[in-house]
């Protein structure tokens, strides 16, 4: 048997590294949401080794100090406090980083569970319809016109305020979030399940099994990365609006515990402006990574507005 | 026809709210706190009463609130309520019911979010056609820029960078409250303007916080009218410029923007009352986390209940809003 020579050279494929290169720089945005989102992670993991744990927590340290780092004095520099303390005592370095670390651990938890759940409904009332189908989107429909908040705000306020974890903020949050990616891998489903290859593959013998986890699952990673970060990015807004409200862990130093907690002492009033500034302005960082990462992520998984060079 | 249609969707709307109430009704009721001796027992702490008084005094407020009925019976008796608009009694200033509470605070929230969604929506969608118009100067497209990279930051951050700059550093502005301490509220020109200089802060932040979505949403609708075939034509009769933009691009690339509006009200509503507790503004929003800082659960519940039965009857009347712009949805 001779081996047929194609006439043309083969065309030189780049390493991998290198497309993944060229496709973030066109996909800006995905860029500037990953360099941020390093920032962070850089910052709450040096922060990890660097800070004192308990002093993240209230009468740690002395109380209302303006942050070191503007201060530049000589007897202050390096100063113990780079980023000041607060009226309780907190050294607001060592809660930034403990409340980034919880808010990243509620957004991941939230969101994976969210997906997880969506997938799994949406898939499943997509694929086999009937009357689950039915009763998964009248659910989905008459839940969506509800503010999320507002439940959400029933249920934290039902709870104890004192057994109130991390843990319990995520699924208070979950609990109201698996509607929107349900719909949105219900729709694709829909839409995937009437596409040739599937009907290929049904005729050639491949059962549920293969049809769902060999046929449409891998054409449905796109959407099911691009809701996973929507998932996150809302994890982390819900939870937000939950602690800046007062009702998030009170024991813990979550960056909108701090703000509430800021608020209410008067801080702006007092002049102690640092201490509810920092916070937001970590929470704008991490809010508009992820918003970034999602529009980026919106581009990977629809061709349609993808960018060419 | 249109009668079923309106029909069908009031039947909706019924159970949106009647979802809502039954969530509102049970989750409180399936974890172990009670609100009302909650309440008693803060009190007993503060020195009112002995400690064993509380129990009578619960017992006879249980009775009094229907609490001793079986759930069954207090669930008929709490949709039956609802039905009649009825939210239940404030438990820290009792006689007082929550309707009433929402009443004296819901003029503020209106006057508030009122004007700061309509205005964002009007800049937003403008800003976005005009970055989307083909011919449309490059200053005026690169307006919208800045707008849309707010976009993921919400409205209660914007708030607290504008306190810092606007009213901590420059004291441009007051810190927080509706008006300032020291006057009494009346109708005059000065009061007016002293209330309007307190919530231009708030205003700000939830217009900025906005303005960046509908900006891009526009964008995008705008990019896909542009080679529909009636721009063309338009174009080719030699109609102006200023025509096509506001008759055959701005009216068609409006309507899905007010669907969309719709769909926006409850982030609307929930950052608005975020923001005024922020503010210390006497809206709805103040008065939530007021009841939650003070464990006034029915008050809580009311609000919450009452916010949601709002946005759901707005969205829906948004929608019967929809033939009014879309002449093509009355004649199918």
């Amino acid at each position: 048997m001779t081996t047929l020579t194609s006439p043309y050279a083969p065309p030189i494929q780049p390493s991998r590294w290198k497309l993944i290169r060229g496709y973030l720089r066109r996909n800006k945005s995905l860029l500037a949401g990953l360099l941020i989102l390093l920032f962070l992670i850089l910052f709450t993991l040096t922060g990890l080794f660097i800070v004192e744990p308990k002093h993240a927590f209230p009468l740690s340290v002395r109380t209302k100090q303006p942050p070191g780092l503007l201060d530049f004095g000589i007897e202050n520099w390096p100063g113990k406090l780079p980023l000041g303390s607060d009226f309780f005592g907190r050294d607001m370095y060592a809660a930034m980083v403990r409340g980034m670390w919880q808010t990243a651990l509620i957004g991941v938890l939230s969101g994976a569970a969210g997906t997880l759940i969506g997938v799994v409904l949406g898939f499943t009332s997509a694929y086999f319809g009937g009357l689950f189908d039915t009763i998964i989107k009248g659910i989905c429909q008459i839940l969506t016109p509800i503010p999320v908040f507002m439940i959400q705000i029933i249920i934290a306020s039902s709870l104890d305020k004192r057994d109130v974890t991390i843990f319990t903020m995520a699924g208070i949050v979950v609990m109201l979030a698996w509607m929107a990616p349900t719909l949105v891998i219900r729709s694709q489903v829909l839409s995937m399940k009437e596409r040739q290859f599937v009907s290929v593959a049904k005729l050639s013998g491949v059962g549920n099994g293969g049809i769902i986890f060999g046929e449409i699952m891998p054409n449905l990673l796109p959407f099911i990365a691009a809701a996973f970060v929507s998932q996150v990015f809302n994890g982390v807004f819900s939870s937000f609006y939950l602690a800046i409200v007062g009702l998030g862990p009170l024991r813990e130093p979550l960056l909108g515990n701090i703000i509430w907690a800021a608020q209410s002492q008067g801080a702006f009033f007092n002049g102690w402006w640092w201490w509810p500034i920092l916070p937001a302005f970590a929470m704008v960082l991490i809010l508009s990574s992820l918003a970034l990462i999602n529009m980026g992520m919106d581009e990977l998984a629809n061709p349609r507005i993808r960018k060419t060079e | 026809m249109r009668i079923r249609l309106i029909l069908r969707r009031i039947s909706f709307l019924i159970m949106v709210i009647w979802a809502a109430s039954t969530i509102t009704f049970f989750i409180p009721r399936l974890s172990d706190r009670n609100p009302i001796r909650e309440r008693f027992a803060e009190l007993a702490r503060t020195g009112g009463f002995s400690a064993s008084d509380l129990e009578t005094i619960v017992a006879s407020y249980n009775k009094k609130f229907g609490l001793d009925k079986p759930l069954l019976e207090q669930y008929t008796d709490y949709i039956g309520s609802i039905a009649q608009l009825d939210l239940g009694v404030s438990l820290n200033r009792f006689p007082k019911t929550v309707l009433e509470i929402v009443m004296e605070s819901l003029p503020w929230t209106i006057a508030l979010l009122f004007v700061s969604s309509i205005l964002s929506f009007i800049i937003g969608n403008l800003l976005g056609a005009i970055a989307a118009w083909p011919k449309s100067p490059s200053w005026m497209r690169s307006i919208a820029t800045p707008f849309v990279l707010f976009m993921g930051v919400p409205p209660v951050l914007l708030a607290i960078f504008l306190l810092f700059l606007l009213a901590f550093k420059l004291k441009l502005f007051p810190l927080g409250q509706a008006y300032s301490t020291g006057i009494a509220p009346d109708w005059t020109i000065s009061f007016l303007l002293n209330v309007m200089w307190h919530q231009m802060l708030p205003a700000i932040s939830l217009i900025l916080g906005s303005v960046g979505g509908w900006v891009l949403s526009m964008r995008g609708m705008g990019v896909t009218i542009q080679g529909e075939d009636y721009v063309n034509f338009a174009e080719h009769k030699g109609l102006q410029g200023g025509v096509i933009f506001r008759d055959y691009y701005l009216r068609n690339a409006m309507l899905p923007q007010v669907t969309g509006f719709a769909l926006a009200l409850g982030s609307i509503i929930t950052s608005g009352a975020v923001v005024e507790g922020l503010y210390a503004l006497p809206g709805l929003g103040s008065k939530l986390s007021q009841a939650i800082s003070s464990n006034d659960f029915l008050v809580i519940y009311g609000i919450v209940l009452f916010i949601t039965m709002s946005v759901a009857t707005l969205m829906v009347l948004v929608e019967f809003l929809y033939p009014l712009l879309d002449p093509r949805i009355k004649t199918d």
